[in-house]
């Protein structure tokens, strides 16, 4: 069993220090002697041609030291902002992508587009600058209904009907074969609404440029900084790669909106070096509302095909997919290859096929959002699961049991493409059921009702594809970046450890798992370990924090490079001891001959390395310093259930959630206190999706939840204490035997809730988010 | 415009436009970053202070309106070594993620365990935290948090 | 924020001086809507006159009969006052803990933001306002969409209101920003119902359809019949004025089963 700090024990955070008594250091805290402010002017239209830009006065404006437009990075050789997934049409045919100046230059596409960035000595000086801007917008009618998009104005020149792709995954024959023979089928017609991600730091960029050495630094809120690099690099062209280091400092929540490289940092580091002085800026709430990537944002028509038992017989899925106006980073693959892929499920349904067409409309650009695509599939399944449990008079958690993948069925190919790992989804489901007191439910719905109340129970049973991977289908795929990490292990000349670390953390722990882990494989106390991220001056480069990656990915490459470690310790000790470095083990923090007394901590060996007395040269190197890079064979398959329980007030439609519940596999954990943390989080953000958030735009294009005054973010008092659980099943291919856990919460809870609401009004759907307005008019039509 | 105030206990004497808000002050002329700024429509939290004994917004106060006040932050309520019974309960409970609501949480916490004579219950904690947002924790350890700090408080 | 000239004077008589000087003046109390809407550069004063330092504006008076809210009495306080309870109770529900430290009555009123809280018991408790120059009955004070019947220049000093013999306020919090979507104060005075709604038209009005049914017979059932006409009501991201009238009775109901 675990030690103290090991793994599997719930230590304390080395980060808390800093973060309680108000030391961390998020980008806006940094600043730099002489710097400036940028302000983005930004589009108040959702469409328009820009006739002129007229930029004098914002020149002339007093304490505004300079004004820069499209026009003027396109000048200078910057570059479009890159989506780094290809995605295929059925016909074959690459995606169709529109062009995407960092700052608008001929026509804006929606309301916040950056149309022009105004420096100042200060900011209200920026501000005044931007103020005085004089843009003549010639107003086009905006494309706002995704549902219509197809057909509705061209928004880009290049992209026919607005789509940028016509998706397919499974066996359509195979599929329509299924429905032909089923005894009955289930369909549902869904819109999963869009989502404004919301960390509470909003973005912000420092850029600086050192004329001497004609290098530039970015500090910038990114959850992975070599990423942001590279496109800045091979695709903005602001700098080689060698002239370039960005730096994600202290960084307030991402939740995916913080993976994509967005305008606004990309124009900063252009006029640092333009400018020769440090140019600051941070969002606003209000822009990031704006021009934040959004999250979801589907209608979808599914279709389940049943025998007479229950058995699932074959899922038809058929999405249109919101891509806003502009293809962000990893837009391309939300909708497909992390939500197609998806749709088995835990589910032994012989016949999937699923169809994505994307679309573009004058929204701000949609991309991956705490979950990405797995939370929308998982609404697409456990919907149509519990609305087929319903209509067939089924127990819903017997329906699910009767068509889980079993244990002895793993590994398991999915007709969507992915072949599951391991598993056992009906202990997840037994464990939940008995904290959620399913069999009290009864009782509980009958008091409920006596006192004037509804109430009703869901259930989500979810599967998610984590560690994406491998690099090579994925880049066979369409991926334009591999899907490795990188970790180095330096140990220092007394014994002490410090990681270096390709995943950046933002609120994920990785100081103290990491830690954790070097602990326990190394028998160095936890104190004496430090982990550095977030800076491609530190680190290889890597790929950066996203889609529940770190622990599986980057955790694995820590073994690694620990093994590497271990390995090269044995020589230096057989060395130290004269004997053969096949004799000798590491075990408990020493290392030893086989059959005798000889041993050596690792603190002796590690001094040894660095002050290395008559080394073999020619064998064995002084030092003690590797790295590795894993490149995962396979994803991993989290899975779990979470069922939720409310009681509504039929009177104001009001929710309230009585009792959730979420049990997850996650492998082996390294840390249940922050595993749990984390799944905490992800429920917030699921439950929030089904209750409580929703961009809005009008039909002309505004955004109308703007702001935290419209935009109804979770509050503590909108939630109540969960209970959360997890069972194990080892991943079977990494060295941990770790699924990751940071999106989960996210993916399953938001069918739990959806299908508790409709379960109390006895409906068959209630639109999300289920607001009161939206509840209490369900229970007039239900009644 | 020439404002005294006095921060965690230092009293400082600074010179601001008079559009300059406190946690400008705080944040840009006294160097103390752990107020944060999430929001602009005085909703997040992030940035909230003790002004005279109360929890305030401090994006949400001019500085001529803190002139002469007595201002305590993140910074003022206990060091490392010696942390306030609400930073070791949060640290203790796994109360943050990011940290970046953290300090607005933790003053706004203390304020509202000093304001209620140690009857806080979870529904309660849970009303008093809704001007603060998270959206690392689900805010179910901030909860346990405040209810922890609130019988250390008691005890300390 | 724009640049403005900021000013703190000591007496209301200095205030009012001020504000007549001033090219385009603003009066700032608590600032819980002024400073944000300067944050976002939505009004540009040159003058901001900061009413904290006046003296005699603040606290809670008991006169018998009424009960007496100086201006600049925070939310905070005025929840944690006895004299009326269901004031007290409306106090604890405005905005969030930090909002209550700091904005006031006076500055909630002379806002007359449809959203606000204390014009449901303005109108409901009929109030008086006292000003730098007059009083005005509660019942006349609010006059639309963010308008009062201050004239230019005059400052709120104080708000008394009728002691009701029984009294409560249901709230429906808009679920983002927690103003009301629709908040109901029903009182009783004597033989008298009042009833005073905010959140649901342009300003806080008194519900006469609701005030004729309970005056006829006071229970959650008459409240709950009474039909009120909503075409004219709010409607936005969170209520239409269908469901905001359909509130009004729920919250009128619930109200009154609590008093009863």
């Amino acid at each position: 069993m675990a030690s103290e700090t090991g793994i599997g024990a719930s230590v304390l955070r080395k980060e808390d220090a800093r973060f309680i008594t108000g030391a961390g250091r998020y980008t806006d805290d940094l600043g730099q002697h002489g710097q400036t402010y940028a302000v983005f002017a930004r589009s108040p239209h959702a469409r328009a041609k820009i006739g002129s830009l007229d930029t004098a006065a914002a020149a002339a404006t007093d304490g505004v030291v300079a004004v820069f437009t499209g026009a003027d990075l396109q000048a200078d050789g910057i570059g479009d902002l890159p989506c780094g997934w290809t995605v295929h049409s059925k016909d074959g045919e690459p995606m169709v992508v529109p062009p995407h100046p960092p700052i608008a230059v001929d026509r804006v596409n929606y309301v916040g587009e950056p149309y022009a960035v105004v420096i100042g000595e200060t900011l209200e000086a920026a501000k005044n600058g931007a103020e005085a801007l004089v843009a003549d917008f010639e107003e086009l009618p905006a494309v706002v209904d995704l549902a219509s998009a197809a057909s509705a104005d061209q928004i880009h020149e290049n992209v026919p009907n607005n789509q940028t792709y016509d998706w397919e995954l499974g066996d359509k024959a195979a599929t329509d074969e299924a429905f032909a023979k089923a005894a009955h089928v289930t369909s549902i017609d869904i819109v999963n609404n869009r989502l404004i991600p919301n960390a509470i730091e909003p973005r912000a960029a420092l850029g600086e440029y050192d004329a001497a050495a004609g290098t530039y630094t970015l500090h910038t809120t990114s959850q992975n900084p070599h990423l942001e690099r590279l496109v800045l690099a091979a695709f903005v062209n602001v700098a080689p790669e060698a002239r370039l280091r960005v730096i994600s400092p202290d960084v307030g929540g991402g939740f995916g909106s913080k993976i994509f490289v967005y305008a606004e940092e990309t124009a900063v580091i252009w006029v640092a070096g333009k400018l020769r002085r440090p140019v600051k800026w941070r969002a606003e709430r209000s822009e990031s509302f704006l021009s934040d990537a959004h999250g979801r944002d589907h209608v979808t028509h599914a279709e389940l095909a049943l025998d007479g038992d229950g058995t699932f017989l074959g899922l038809r899925v058929k999405t249109i997919a919101n891509m806003g106006a502009y293809l962000s980073t990893f837009a391309s693959s939300v909708p497909t290859y992390l939500y197609g892929t998806l749709m088995a499920g835990q589910y032994k349904t012989p016949a999937i096929y699923v169809e994505v067409q994307s679309l573009f409309t004058n929204t701000a650009p949609v991309d991956a959002y705490r979950g990405a695509g797995r939370p929308e599939a998982t609404y697409v399944v456990e919907r149509i699961v519990e609305t087929a449990a319903r209509e067939l008079g089924m127990d819903p958690a017997e329906l699910r049991r009767r068509n889980f993948i079993e244990p002895g069925d793993f590994p398991y190919e999915t007709p969507v493409a992915l072949t599951y790992d391991t598993g056992d989804y009906e202990a997840s489901l037994a464990k939940a059921l008995d904290h959620a007191d399913y069999a009290g439910f009864a009782a509980r719905k009958a008091a409920s009702e006596a006192a004037g109340m509804k109430r009703g129970i869901g259930f989500s049973c979810y599967i998610e594809a984590c560690g994406l991977a491998p690099s090579q289908v994925a880049i066979s795929l369409g991926a334009g970046v591999g899907l490795f990490e990188v970790g180095e292990v330096r140990v220092d000349v007394t014994g002490s450890v410090t990681v270096v670390t390709g995943s950046h953390s933002h609120g994920q722990s990785h100081e103290t798992t990491f830690a954790q882990i070097i602990s326990d494989k190394l028998g160095v106390p936890f104190e004496n370990v430090t982990v550095l991220h977030g800076d491609t001056g530190r680190s290889d480069y890597a790929l950066g924090t996203y889609g529940s990656r770190s622990l599986a990915v980057g955790g694995s490459a820590i073994i690694k490079a620990t093994d590497k470690i271990i390995a090269k310790g044995c020589k230096i000790a057989a060395h130290m001891l004269e004997a053969d470095a096949e004799q000798v083990s590491f075990e408990d923090g020493s290392f030893t001959v086989a059959d005798s007394n000889q041993s050596l901590t690792f603190g002796e060996v590690a001094f040894s390395a660095y002050v290395p007395n008559n080394y073999p040269l020619e064998e064995l190197e002084p030092g003690l310093s590797e790295k590795a890079f894993y490149d995962p064979p396979n994803f991993t398959y989290p899975a779990g259930a979470h069922i939720c329980e409310v009681e509504v007030d039929p009177d104001t439609g009001v929710v309230r959630i009585d009792r959730f519940v979420a049990v997850d596999d996650f492998g082996h954990v390294v840390n249940p206190m922050i595993v749990e943390g984390q799944v905490h989080g992800g429920l917030a953000q699921g439950i929030g999706q089904a209750l409580l958030e929703h961009g809005v735009y009008d039909d002309t294009g505004q955004l109308l939840s703007g702001s935290y005054m419209d935009y109804t973010m979770p509050r503590a008092d909108d939630l109540p204490s969960f209970t959360v659980d997890t069972t194990v099943t080892p991943c079977t291919h990494n060295p941990l035997g770790v699924k990751g856990c940071g999106e989960a919460g996210a993916i399953g809870s938001t069918a739990a809730v959806m299908n508790a609401v409709t379960d109390a009004l006895g409906v068959a759907s209630v639109p999300m988010p289920a607001t009161p307005e939206t509840v209490w008019r369900a229970a007039q039509g239900g009644e | 415009m020439e404002i005294s105030i006095t921060v965690n206990g230092a009293a400082h004497q600074v010179d601001v436009p008079a559009n300059t808000l406190l946690v400008e002050v705080l944040r840009e002329r006294l160097g103390l970053t752990g107020t944060h700024v999430g929001c602009d429509t005085s909703q997040c939290g992030a940035c909230v202070v003790h002004m005279d004994g109360d929890a305030v917004k401090s994006c949400t106060v001019l500085a001529g309106q803190a002139a002469g006040a007595e201002v305590t932050t993140i910074e003022g309520i206990g060091t490392p070594d010696d942390l306030h019974p609400m930073q070791a309960a949060f640290r203790q409970n796994h109360a943050l993620q990011c940290g970046f609501c953290t300090p607005g949480m933790i003053m706004s916490a203390i304020d509202l365990v000093q304001k209620n004579d140690g009857d806080l219950d979870e529904a309660a904690v849970r009303d008093g935290l809704e001007g603060n947002l998270c959206r690392c924790t689900g805010y179910h350890n901030i909860v346990k948090a405040v209810l922890d700090a609130q019988q250390s408080m008691a005890a300390g | 924020m724009y640049s403005f000239n900021y000013h703190r004077p000591g007496t209301v008589d200095e205030a009012a001086g001020l504000m007549a000087e001033a090219e385009d003046g603003a009066y700032l109390s608590g600032g819980m809507t002024l400073i944000p809407t300067l944050k976002q550069r939505l009004a540009s004063p040159s003058d901001v006159i900061d009413l904290s330092a006046v003296e005699g504006l603040e606290g809670v008076r008991d006169d018998g009969d009424t009960v007496s809210v100086g201006a600049m009495t925070r939310h905070a306080t005025v929840a944690g006052s006895s004299a009326i309870p269901a004031l007290a109770e409306l106090a604890g529900r405005i905005g969030d803990a930090h909002v209550r430290n700091r904005g006031t009555i006076g500055g909630s009123i002379a806002n007359s933001d449809p959203a606000a809280d204390y014009p449901a018991a303005v109108v409901a408790l009929d109030a008086t306002v006292h000003t730098n120059k007059r009083s005005i009955a509660g019942g006349d004070f609010f006059q639309g969409l963010f308008e009062t019947a201050l004239e230019e220049g005059e400052v709120v000093t104080s708000v008394s209101f009728r002691k009701p013999s029984a009294a409560a306020y249901e709230k429906f919090p808009n679920p983002a920003s927690r103003y009301a979507v629709v908040g109901v104060m029903v009182a009783r005075c004597g033989g008298e119902v009042c009833v005073g709604v905010t959140g649901a038209g342009p300003c806080a009005f008194r519900a006469t359809a609701l005030e004729e049914a309970l005056a006829a017979d006071f229970s959650p059932g008459a409240a709950d019949a009474a039909t009120l006409d909503g075409s004219e009501f709010n409607a936005d991201l969170h209520a239409s004025a269908e469901f905001r009238a359909h509130l009004v009775g729920v919250l009128a109901k619930r109200a009154v089963a609590r008093i009863a």
